[in-house]
């Protein structure tokens, strides 16, 4: 937290800080950052809760995103993901039960002449197609 | 270095979703195996995405193509057997291009200044350096540019605005949160060119007498922050940002700031409370953002390619630019063209060209061969255009008048197979899950779209009216153009294809 107190403007630098270090924003370090940057609990318990990317609790042991937006739909996306997901068995934002993958929506990648997209732990994946996707479940579940 | 192997090969981010990085690891393999000393230059995107990984080799002066590349062509690419394009310059795609933002992206490493220098880098700043502020906004506003983050308000205006401001404080806020779906030229500028965006904001700051840039970047683009954060690092280290900027004795520097995933905060005031470290919840206006904008100081806010436009602007003059276009669209423009076509990429050019020929000619029709349904232009709240309208020119007042948007020029083709209630449907869900919850219409209206949307599902034909009241409501009581634009997609896809909203019952008696 402490290189960024002395930036303008410094909570999202420290939200990001924290989902780095911790691999969430957990409620008890709520009151810890709105005591340093003299707001209350309850506006940096606001703040964290506008934004998808801010977790409560961490994710699995990999975080898949795949595009859900209008340019990756048209090549497919739809279909390709509502099965990946039913073979996992969980939904959107979802954890296997063996803490391997969680899949979670994105809405856009800027890889929409190569889509469906994904983006798997920060490593970009395009035209994806049903061996390709269960190939990355896969291996993010071993 | 130059008794080796030059080979150019793309670091950026839809180039490695096809496997660059996989193709670099070749490459290095077989020449140690050759004995070859290879010189590989991991530049930007020539923006061929159909062709990538899109690898040139040096020889005799010259850039070979040769694309899409797989690992397993890299003997033959070496041998010179693997089937090549000629140059990029001889690809009718990029041929019929006018590249005025996107002249340098590809054709450097984009993180090596002098290179960037070498091809026309920094002559626009340097220029802009021996000018008073207002003659530097006197030179945008000549240039007719207007704003590329989709609603093409006139950039020297608003910089003047800026300017007659009283200071100190003031700041240059760069939008790159580009959410649209279908668009990817600002990360493509980011990751394939990022001096030209930083030259566009010192020449920003120097005109409007702003010191302290932010790029306002998505998270959601890890490559472009990695590669923005370099060449900050760089430019500051050649002086060409800090306390004297290339020695003209006027500061200016900046810092990326990381979005969180929110598709609202690139609305302009909402972006200011995020990068306020407030959740991003949509101002009213006024006061404007120039005048009260970051922190309450008067502020530019304007859209990677809008700045990134400017250096090009004062190295070949206002007059140049102004010279291209349609109408009141100046200059050109950086389209993207994806989803299902044949040819997907960034398409650079005057504005103008009719759609038809942006989608048949350019892209080559859809990627699956069926014929194309319908092309959503201008991201999730710009309006399905239908066949029928592909006369339209490519231009702001043009799409206007055929109730659309170019926005920030995202072109996404769909075929036959595509069905516009399911998209409609997603425009209204895309809205629920992206209102900043400030207003009701939009909050709650949208919530109220998706289930509308699916009784006219179950053939329910009376909800179909209930929809357009409902997108009425949106459009007169929404704040922002979230809320108030989601209705084109909605609208656009009834009134357009009516067959598609029948009803399943009907459809199926
Ligand atoms: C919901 C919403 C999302 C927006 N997203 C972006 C965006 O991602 N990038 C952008 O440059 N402008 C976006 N805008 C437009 C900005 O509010 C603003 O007009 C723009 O940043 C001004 O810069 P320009 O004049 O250079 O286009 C968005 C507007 C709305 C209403
Ligand atoms: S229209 Fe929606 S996103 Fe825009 S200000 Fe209102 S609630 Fe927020
Ligand atoms: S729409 Fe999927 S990456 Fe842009
Ligand atoms: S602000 Fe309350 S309805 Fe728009």
């Amino acid at each position: 937290m402490a290189p960024h107190l002395d930036r303008e403007g410094p909570l999202l630098p420290i939200l990001h800080a924290v989902q780095a270090n911790l691999g969430c924003v957990p409620e008890s370090a709520v009151p810890v950052i709105a005591k340093r940057l003299n707001l209350t609990a309850a506006e940096v318990h606001g703040v964290v809760s506008f934004y998808h990317d801010f977790r409560k609790a961490p994710a699995g042991r990999h975080v898949v995103k795949i595009c859900r937006a209008e340019a990756c739909q048209s090549v497919g996306a739809t279909a390709l993901t509502e099965r990946a997901l039913e073979r996992l068995g969980i939904g959107w934002g979802g954890t296997t039960p063996d803490g391997g993958v969680t899949v979670e929506p994105v809405y856009c990648l800027g890889l929409c002449a190569c889509g469906p997209a994904a983006m798997v732990d920060g490593r970009v994946v395009g035209r994806l197609d049903e061996a390709k996707l269960d190939a990355i479940l896969e291996e993010a579940r071993a | 270095m130059t008794d080796g192997l030059t080979i150019y090969l793309p670091r950026d981010s839809a180039a490695k979703a096809l496997g660059a990085d996989e193709v670099a690891a070749a490459l290095a393999r077989e020449a140690e195996t050759r004995g070859i000393e290879l010189n590989l230059i991991r530049n930007g995107s020539r923006g061929m995405v159909w062709l990538e990984p899109l690898v040139e080799v040096e020889r005799d002066g010259r850039r070979l193509a040769y694309g899409p590349v797989a690992p397993s062509d890299v003997p033959a690419l070496l041998d010179g057997t693997l089937a090549c394009h000629g140059t990029v310059e001889d690809i009718p795609f990029f041929a019929r291009q006018t590249r005025l933002t996107f002249a340098r992206c590809g054709l450097i490493d984009p993180l090596d200044l002098d290179a960037y220098r070498a091809h026309g880098g920094l002559v626009g700043l340097e220029r802009a350096a021996g000018m008073t502020g207002a003659e530097i906004v006197e030179e945008v506003t000549e240039s007719g540019l207007r704003g590329r983050g989709g609603a093409g308000f006139p950039a020297g205006i608003k910089w003047n605005t800026v300017l007659q401001a009283a200071g100190p404080r003031k700041y240059i806020v760069c939008n790159a949160d580009e959410g649209d779906s279908g668009t990817f030229a600002d990360r493509m500028i980011m990751e394939g060119d990022p001096f030209t965006l930083i030259e566009g904001m010192a020449i920003a700051g120097l005109g409007v007498g702003a010191e302290q840039g932010y790029v306002y970047l998505r998270s959601e683009y890890p490559d472009a922050i990695e590669v923005m954060n370099a060449a900050i690092r760089i430019a500051r280290e050649a002086g060409v940002l800090g306390a004297d900027v290339l020695g003209a004795g006027r500061a200016f520097d900046m810092e990326v700031r990381v979005g969180a995933g929110a598709y609202v905060c690139g609305e302009e005031t909402s972006l200011l409370n995020s990068l306020e470290g407030k959740r991003g919840v949509v101002r009213a206006k006024p006061p404007l953002p120039a005048i009260e904008g970051l922190f309450g100081k008067p502020t530019v806010v304007n859209n990677v390619l809008t700045l990134a436009t400017v250096p090009v602007i004062f190295e070949k003059g206002a007059a140049h630019y102004a010279g291209l276009g349609l109408g009141r669209s100046k200059g050109t423009m950086p389209i993207q063209i994806a989803g299902n076509v044949a040819r997907g990429g960034l398409f650079e050019t005057a504005f103008g060209m009719p759609l038809g020929e942006l989608v048949h000619e350019v892209a080559g029709g859809t990627a699956s061969g069926r014929p194309v349904k319908a092309v959503q232009v201008g991201g999730p709240l710009g309006a399905y255009m239908p066949p029928e309208k592909f006369d339209t020119p490519f231009a702001y007042e043009e799409f206007d008048g055929q109730g659309g948007l170019i926005g920030h020029a995202g072109v996404v083709v769909f075929d036959d197979t595509a069905d516009m209630l399911a998209l409609a449907r997603f425009a209204m869900e895309f809205c629920a899950v992206e209102s900043c919850g400030k207003c009701t219409p939009c909050r709650i209206g949208a919530v109220r779209g998706v289930e509308t949307l699916d009784r006219i599902a179950e053939g329910d034909g009376a909800a179909v009216d209930l929809l357009a009241d409902l997108c009425e409501t949106m459009k007169d009581g929404s704040l922002c153009a979230l809320g108030g634009f989601t209705p084109f997609p909605v609208m656009s896809a009834l009134t357009h294809y009516p067959d598609d909203f029948a009803g399943q019952k009907e459809a199926a008696e």
